[in-house]
């Protein structure tokens, strides 16, 4: 029974390092495979392209982390950044409403979403799976019927998401205070603390006086406000809100968190891991582009990532346990 | 007699780990007969009944079928001798049919698609042997838990078992359908099955059993006629004698309830009403099954009671509300620690502070030092033995895992603790330990309502015992004046046909 990654040791440890940052390690080693295979992989411009490209997922796996650590799954991301782009472009562009609240009422739409995700899920006891996977549709279905289908440009706040502030792109701003904040609330609050007690033994966290439900609900609020703001960046960068926006990312973010070594039965991940999830991502696919890998089969490579991954973490837990 | 034993256990042990839970025992199985197996709940029946059944096997000692020496090394095996078990939790799958069910993982194959005809005909043949007259086209689901299992008892026939193994059959059944299985199992006695039959109830034991093998503390004590006297029989299963292992330092109850719990119905409980006074520590006694759990689950908030009330210190508790029973000074140490009392992937300092969480957080932001400085004095307090209070509780040993729930209402600083088994898995040393935790709640006024299903326990280290049977308490002994024999004698008691007895 005794667990061997825990006794602490004095002095710096390599091999547990090793074991605990799978991870990062693999991050590393695909960086310098990157920078072997290509040079043009090592230069400003890229490496700013990659962190424009990684925003987008990372925060929205940011979200998706409370809700695995909750022992959920949220498949309604992608369609609640895409309503969430789009309401607040409505409300600017078709509506003609005050440009400074369009962030906000873009949050709030993504923060209701999710809100009702987890109502079906807590009170409706609906397996989350089930739940979210009803919203992706309905709020996609929602978002065409907004826009009719068509495009609408973003306000100015929207677009100031998708652009440079000096020689730094917003979204890279926003995914470092993101981040942040996200790994705040994950490791200090009483929510993420909720979070991870009900993900890890739901009956326990019950009999203990944690309100499981609220705890449910709350998980999902955070994973559509941050949604939400991932749609909003990725509308801003294109100026535009396009009903089809961020269709598919929801399994983006959720391998970003399971990179990130989350357990999918709950209990266990990191906002940074979760960080490092998004960026094995897409250097992978800015790597392979870079190499003029044909698209199609980037997809077969990003799937044996994953696989690969995960295998990794699942073998490490069983020698840790036993 | 042994000669014409179908099947004999013989000198058989097995132990997990340190613990000897089968220790030379013998019991032998006639054709036509039905033979007993009772003891107090972890006397080592249902150990005993799994080795014959394949899933655990023997450390020592010999099985014979026939007078053949046989190894049963798994389930297989175990069907291919033609021994066949009924346990507890049916094996059926609720949504196929009875016909798919009794040939499940034989399904008759014609060109290798399913011969439904020749299913529908194996699985009539089966009802038809028991009288069952049941259509073998209803799912499984659809029937009722006696039916459920009698369609078990078929499908055994039909794999031609010739010992049939019950585990407590009766648990779950009422009088008219406990007849009904008796009547098959009298049919099964004179085409001469050979069946090992466990129950509690001993008034079941004479009606249907032909001899009784008691077993306790994993040691065989006799087999005797099953008409032996009941209070012979409770003498048997219960006779130890309790070691000083106790040290329940009682004191002087206060005069005001502070557990009261009035006319409480759930389920199969009925009108429950108790009360516990500060320095008192109350045991619930009962049989598997008798609804003591679901007494503690209830009081505790953690299930919704139909009608009733709960009170603490005169103020009434909601219904189903785990948070306002802990804010009322309530604390519930589960059944089972590993499944309901701890998040086990999380460290020992998070695992005592989840009911202190809420309260202490400034701004919703967890109080970290305040948290880990009372995780870390209340670890030293209850002697909780660990490398550090951050490593994950899943390494620890079940008695300090068991001490780790106890700290966590200790640290919230509640009065009245609810106790669900709370030494069951525990070494000895960590026992003791657990008792004097009950002895400081009491000696600081607070209280103590403790389920358990060892008697020793209960005699040891309460000042008054309620016995319940069947969802109701059958009567309430003070301590001092109970004995084993006593307390079992209220255990096993039928309080439903007392009543109807007196209803007529």
């Amino acid at each position: 029974m005794s667990s061997v990654a825990t006794t602490p040791k004095k002095g710096f440890d390599f091999k547990a390092f090793l074991a605990n940052n799978g991870a990062l390690v693999g991050l590393v080693v695909l960086c310098l495979a990157m920078f072997i295979a290509t040079p043009r992989f090592l230069t400003g411009p890229n490496l700013m392209n990659i962190g424009i490209q990684v925003s987008t997922i990372a925060v929205m796996a940011f979200g998706m982390t409370f809700v695995i650590v909750a022992a959920g799954i949220d498949l309604s991301v992608g369609s609640i950044a895409a309503i969430s782009a789009m309401t607040s472009s409505y409300w600017v562009t078709t509506a003609g409403l005050p440009d400074g609240l369009s962030i906000i009422v873009g949050l709030a739409i993504g923060g209701l979403c999710g809100w009702v995700t987890g109502a079906m899920s807590a009170f409706g006891k609906l397996p989350t799976f089930i739940a979210s996977l009803a919203m992706l549709t309905i709020v996609r279905g929602l978002t065409l019927v907004i826009s009719d289908g068509r495009p609408i440009a973003t306000g100015d706040a929207v677009s100031w998401l998708g652009g440079d502030l000096g020689f730094m792109p917003v979204p890279i701003l926003i995914l470092i205070v993101s981040g942040l904040v996200a790994a705040f609330v994950l490791n200090r609050t009483i929510i993420g603390k909720n979070a991870f007690a009900v993900g890890g033994n739901t009956e326990a966290a019950r009999l203990s006086g944690i309100p499981v439900k609220r705890v449910l609900v709350t998980v999902f609020v955070i994973s559509g406000i941050f949604a939400a703001l991932s749609g909003m960046i990725l509308a801003g960068r294109l100026d535009s809100a396009q009903p089809t926006l961020a269709s598919g990312y929801e399994l983006d973010a959720i391998a970003a968190v399971v990179i990130g070594g989350a357990s999918l039965s709950g209990g266990v991940g990191r906002i940074s891991g979760t960080l490092i999830g998004a960026l094995v991502l897409a250097v992978i696919r800015n790597g392979l582009n870079l190499l003029s890998v044909s698209a199609f089969w980037q997809q077969v490579v990003i799937g044996l990532v994953i696989a690969i991954a995960v295998g990794f973490d699942v073998l490490r837990r069983k020698n840790v346990r036993h | 007699m042994s000669n014409d034993a179908l099947l004999v256990l013989d000198r058989v042990c097995k132990s997990f780990g340190p613990v000897q839970v089968i220790d030379e025992v013998t019991v032998e199985v006639h054709a036509g007969k039905v033979s007993v197996l009772l003891g107090e709940n972890g006397a080592g029946k249902s150990t005993l009944i799994k080795m014959i059944a394949g899933v655990h096997t023997a450390d020592s000692g010999r099985i014979l079928m026939d007078g053949k020496e046989v190894k049963i090394p798994d389930t297989k095996a175990s069907e291919a001798l033609g021994i066949a078990t009924i346990h507890q939790e049916l094996n059926l799958v609720p949504s196929m049919s009875i016909a798919e069910n009794i040939t499940l993982g034989r399904v008759p194959r014609r060109f290798g698609i399913i011969n439904r005809r020749e299913m529908r005909r194996i699985a009539r043949e089966a009802l038809d042997q028991l009288g069952l007259n049941l259509d073998v086209n209803t799912p499984v689901g659809d029937l009722g838990l006696a039916e459920q299992q009698l369609v078990e008892i078929a499908k055994a026939l039909s794999l031609d078992a010739r010992v049939l193994i019950l585990d407590e059959p009766t648990a779950a059944l009422t009088n008219a359908e406990i007849a009904g299985l008796f009547e098959v199992v009298n049919q099964l006695k004179a085409k001469g099955v050979g069946m090992v039959f466990i129950s509690h109830h001993l008034d079941e034991i004479a009606e249907i059993g032909d001899f009784v093998n008691v077993l306790r503390d994993g040691k065989f004590i006799a087999t005797v006629p099953a008409d032996t006297d009941e209070s012979e029989l409770v003498r048997l299963m219960v006779g130890r004698d309790i070691d000083a292992q106790f040290p329940r330092q009682a004191t002087v109850p206060g005069d005001t309830a502070l557990l009261s719990v009035e006319n409480l119905s759930l389920g199969a409980l009925e009108n429950i009403s108790l009360s516990v006074r500060p320095g008192e520590v109350v045991a619930l006694a009962g049989l598997m099954g008798a609804g003591r759990t679901e007494l503690i689950r209830a009081i505790a908030g953690a299930d919704k009671y139909s009608s009733g009330t709960v009170k603490i210190a005169g103020k009434k508790l909601p219904s189903n509300d785990v948070a306002a029973a802990t804010r009322a000074g309530l604390g519930h140490v589960p059944e089972d620690r590993k499944t309901q009392g701890l998040v086990l992937d999380a460290s020992v300092a998070e695992n005592i502070g989840y009911a202190t969480m809420a309260a202490t957080a400034k701004g919703g932001l967890v109080d970290r030092k305040g948290q880990r400085a009372r995780a870390e004095s209340v670890a030293v307090r209850l002697r909780i033995r660990m490398g550090n209070i951050d490593q994950p509780i899943r390494s620890l040993s079940g008695g300090n895992q068991q001490k780790a729930v106890f700290g966590r209402w200790f640290s919230a600083g509640a009065k009245v603790l609810l106790l669900d088994e709370p030494t069951r898995g525990v070494d000895v040393g960590a026992k003791v330990e657990i008792y004097e935790l009950i002895n400081e709640i009491t000696a600081s006024g607070g209280c103590v309502l403790m389920a358990s299903s060892e008697l020793p326990e209960v005699l040891g280290m309460s000042d008054r015992v309620l016995v319940m049977s069947q969802g109701r308490i059958a009567g309430e002994l003070a301590t001092e004046q109970a004995t084993q024999d006593s307390i079992m004698a209220l255990a096993v008691s039928n309080v439903h046909r007392e009543d109807e007895m007196g209803k007529k």
